[in-house]
């Protein structure tokens, strides 16, 4: 099936996400949307799938313009889409989520999942899925999930396969393996869209690569280009991928966290048994597959979770037991993984979200009341070091764009003396460009002598920024490796396998090609 | 805290020893000791006697006489035993198993029912007439629920039970004052049950109205609606506009005759009759048809539901209009069946029960069914002990129904999980 879009644009209001993009995606062939975040690249897919009409535009398939009035259309038409955040319903089983909408009944309208159930197994057999019809989706890891997904897309005799960011939620291992499926999909002569930002798996996939900015296609590139032509296209500008850092020079421990268990409501150990040290002026990253005890790892610290054992130190003082407001005093600046939910208040002003954390102290506050010039005072400077794009210091922190957002909070939290800096994923949905300044501020703080702990589930960045790297599987750590350890040893640790015995696994291989 | 859709990996080894939860031993505790002082150390010298048929009946069964000494010390230290038993459980780390809170409230209520019988003048009471009238109290509850799940399921919080109810019963018995026939006031409550419900989906679903606020406008407005025209119209000719046939008790002959589960099963009027087959229906088709799986669905994650080609909102709208029908021929059981006619605010707060009920019972059909039971028995003994004469205080009695209903809600539900979207409007894009 060919499908072709023409001068496809949607406006929001005065905002213009997708701005006449053409593309035609030819049967059997993986076309890759390369593009930063908020770059317009899932507004696009939503417009091809009818859940939002195009403003202006039309979409062909084999040759014939349609219209589709909503997701029931594209399906009919022969497409598929497999969205960033599953659209499972997760307390119902495998055979419920791929037969609802398309359901086959009995007399009186009864449900009939035997047929559901039969297809769903050979679809997993044919591509070797390994999934229970009859498994409740919000028991099964990610990754299956994910195969779920595209089941329910091939029982719906989908052509063209839209991947809207599939490799996000993934370990190293599941991502292979869907760059694996997505190999046999093609090879069966369906056509895939694959959208992403990480350049080294769209190379590594694809046919034709389509590159867009700021909701305009800014040109194709070839899958042979090499990451750094596909970043500075993907930008705009030219960029350096890697950080130039000195090297750490670590001084006394001064934070150590021992045996620490943080229990779930249900008596789940999300985090078991942690033990580990950081010196001064260095830092530790935190790997692992989102969802594998980091966010209760960082809120046990910061003294957000109930439900906590062991013991967390912080110049030989006990912070465990004592309250958010206590340990902050004590001098833990937290960038927490979610900045519009936990990071800041989005109604409040960029000046008020800056002193969230000193707002009851002086300068900023009187007595009772709170003086108002020194803390726009403050907000000027902050503004001009971190380049904040803003209207004003009283703009509603709300509606900056999430790179500027996230500048937001870390200068908060950069912005008093600290004896320990915890940053969750301090990058996700940061443009390039931003990126980097956001890591040359957390290795200034390093190299200020601060304990830092980064948390991060892109390994670029964690082999971007840290001394040293603990890998989390499943609450457990896998060990802790020196920053220059490979990429290979890092994926096999966030799938849970021991950091000595994959450091040895990772030789081996290597001795083998050799 | 995570808003990722992603779930954390799940562990099948979760080892013993998990998160350990105190507020179950403290209240079995804390109740088994109050049996041992009220129900064991406080009993009644006296006998008490349970009559377990009606002695007209072809199958007698003989009456039940109970030492109240005895029961009570039995139930306490049963109680005493099962309160440790948690405790030793809780301190190892292990939940209480579901067993035996029920084999807790059993006793309790064996316990309790003999103490409170045996202090009144008469200790003597018909057991059969004590569960038959808990049904009888109980289906307008059932009825209310029912609506309250067929809402919920599909995503939209229904607050408005209680008008619902009371225009139903207003319906009923101005339409079958006029018509002369209770059937044609059932139907005409079941418009205006959905009347009601077209409001608040027009405004909840329509136009993002809070569904909380919309469902407790809409109580308000139809109180204050009934008891105006109650008051205009009603009480000025209540020959012509307020006397409701009543519906018939259609006996099955033979199953009828049943001690104790004949008269709750097979002597009912057609609403109760309907009670049950509503149950089964909503029960079966929730989680075996088609139309259950979409409603489920979209109460659960509508946006899956809409990328898959349902119409969320037509759904929801459609689940609102049929709860309002369950709703508005529950609302006739108060005229057509309970009293002969219509009062100012008679529903008296059932419809809120009615939402208790569908909390306790787990927004599953089969659950609030039961869980409405509870509360109509709690009703119904609250009534028979006033006519017993017992030395609690009448006000005491009358506060029961209310006791149980946070009793239920708060403590012993346990963690239970509404529908993920309900009360969340569903906005497409």
């Amino acid at each position: 099936m060919k499908l072709e879009l023409k001068g496809i644009t949607k406006r929001f209001g005065t905002l213009v996400a997708n701005d006449h993009i053409d593309l035609v995606v030819e049967p059997g062939q993986v076309h890759s949307l390369l593009g930063e975040n908020g770059a317009g690249k899932s507004t696009l897919m939503n417009v091809l799938y009818g859940l939002y009409d195009p403003t202006e535009g039309e979409i062909l398939v084999n040759d014939k313009s349609v219209t589709f009035r909503g997701p029931g259309d594209a399906m009919a038409a022969g497409i598929g889409m497999v969205h960033q955040h599953f659209m499972l319903v997760p307390v119902f089983t495998v055979a419920e989520n791929v037969a609802l909408g398309n359901e086959a009944t009995k007399a009186g309208g009864m449900l009939d999942l035997s047929d559901t159930r039969a297809k769903i197994r050979a679809i997993s057999d044919q591509y070797g899925f390994d999934v229970d019809p009859d498994a409740v989706v919000e028991n099964l890891p990610v990754g299956v999930q994910q195969r779920v997904e595209i089941i329910k897309a091939l029982v719906r005799n989908a052509e063209v396969l839209i991947l809207d960011e599939p490799t996000a939620v993934l370990t190293p291992k599941e991502t292979d393996e869907l760059l694996g499926i997505m190999g046999q999909l093609k090879a069966d002569g369906k056509s895939i869209v694959f959208i992403s930002h990480k350049l080294r798996e769209v190379k590594a996939v694809s046919d034709v690569i389509t590159v867009v900015r700021r909701g305009k296609v800014v040109g194709t590139a070839d899958p042979g280009a090499s990451t750094t032509e596909l970043a500075s296209l993907m930008v705009g500008r030219a960029v350096s991928l890697t950080l130039q850092k000195e090297p750490a020079h670590p001084g006394e421990v001064s934070f150590s966290v021992r045996d620490l268990v943080v229990q779930a409501a249900n008596g789940q150990r999300v985090v078991d048994g942690l033990s580990f040290d950081v010196a001064q002026g260095e830092i530790l990253a935190i790997a692992g597959v989102q969802g594998n005890g980091q966010t209760e790892l960082t809120e046990a610290i910061l003294g957000l979770q109930n439900h906590v054992r062991g013991s967390i130190l912080l110049d030989g003082q006990e912070l465990l037991g004592r309250g958010v407001k206590d340990i902050i005093r004590a001098g833990v600046g937290f960038v927490p993984e979610d900045r519009s939910v936990e990071g800041l208040v989005g109604s409040f002003s960029v000046a008020e979200n800056l002193i969230l954390n000193r707002y009851d102290q002086a300068p900023f506050a009187r007595g009772l009341s709170m003086s108002s010039a020194i803390i726009e005072k403050n907000a000027d400077e902050k503004i001009a070091e971190y380049d904040v794009r803003t209207q004003s210091a009283a703009a509603a922190a709300g509606t900056l764009s999430g790179g500027n957002q996230q500048k937001l909070v870390m200068a908060r939290e950069l912005s008093r003396p600290l004896k320990l800096f915890i940053a969750s994923q301090p990058t996700r949905g940061v443009d390039v460009g931003s990126i980097e300044f956001l890591h040359r501020r957390i290795l200034q703080e390093r190299d200020g002598g601060t304990p830092v702990i980064i948390v991060s589930t892109e390994l670029d960045e964690v082999l971007e920024l840290a001394d040293r790297i603990a890998v989390l599987y499943r609450g457990r750590l896998m060990g802790i490796v020196p920053g220059t350890v490979s990429r290979d040893v890092l994926g096999l640790m966030m799938a849970g396998m021991p950091g000595d015995e994959a450091l040895a696994q990772a030789t081996n291989v290597r001795g083998e090609m050799q | 805290m995570s808003t990722s859709a992603t779930a954390a990996p799940v562990r099948a080894d979760a080892p013993s020893g998990g998160v350990r939860n105190w507020k179950n031993p403290i209240l079995l505790s804390v109740l088994a000791l109050l049996a041992l002082l009220v129900f064991a150390l406080g009993a009644p010298a006296n006998d008490v006697t349970f009559r377990l048929s009606d002695p007209g009946d072809a199958l007698a069964l003989p009456e039940l006489v109970l030492s109240a000494p005895l029961i009570g010390w039995i139930t306490a230290l049963g109680m005493l035993a099962l309160a440790a038993f948690v405790v030793a459980r809780t301190r190892r780390g292990e939940p209480a198993p579901r067993w035996l809170l029920a084999a807790f409230a059993v006793l309790f209520l064996i316990g309790f029912l003999t103490w409170v019988v045996g202090s009144a003048r008469t200790p003597n009471v018909a057991l059969y007439g004590l569960l038959a009238g808990s049904v009888t109290l109980a289906v307008p509850l059932i009825f209310g629920s029912l609506s309250g799940v067929l809402c919920e399921r599909s995503g939209v919080v229904n607050i408005a039970i209680e008008g619902q109810l009371l225009f139903g019963a207003f319906a009923a018995a101005v339409a079958a004052s006029l018509s002369g026939s209770a059937i044609v006031g059932l139907l005409a409550a079941a418009v205006a049950g959905v009347m009601v419900s077209l409001v608040l989906a027009v405004f909840s679903i329509r136009y993002l109205v809070n569904q909380v606020i919309v469902g407790v406008v809409l109580n308000v407005l139809v109180s204050g609606l009934t008891g105006f025209l109650f008051s205009a119209v009603l009480s000025e000719d209540s020959e012509t506009w307020n006397s409701p046939p009543q519906l018939p008790v259609l006996s099955i002959p033979g199953l009828s005759e049943i001690p104790i589960l004949g008269p709750i099963l097979f002597e009912q009027t057609i609403v109760g009759y309907l009670m049950y087959l509503a149950v089964a229906v909503v029960y079966v088709a929730l989680y075996h048809s088609r139309w259950g799986l979409r409603t489920r669905a979209v109460g659960e994650h509508p946006k899956a539901a809409d990328t898959l080609g349902v119409n969320v909102n037509r759904m929801r709208f459609t689940n609102v209009l049929l709860a309002g029908v369950v709703a508005g021929v529950g609302g006739s059981f108060f005229t057509l069946v309970l009293v002969s006619g219509f009062g100012r605010d008679m529903t008296a707060g059932q419809g809120y029960i009615a939402l208790a009920a569908l909390i306790f019972g787990r927004w599953n059909p089969i659950g609030a069914f039961f869980a409405a039971l509870l509360f109509g028995f709690a009703t119904n003994l609250s009534n028979v002990l006033s006519l017993l004469g017992t030395p609690v205080p009448d006000q005491f009695l009358r506060m029961l129904p209310y006791v149980v209903t946070i009793f239920a809600v708060a403590g012993l539900v346990g963690r239970s999980r509404a529908p993920a979207a309900s009360g969340i409007p569903y906005v497409k894009g």
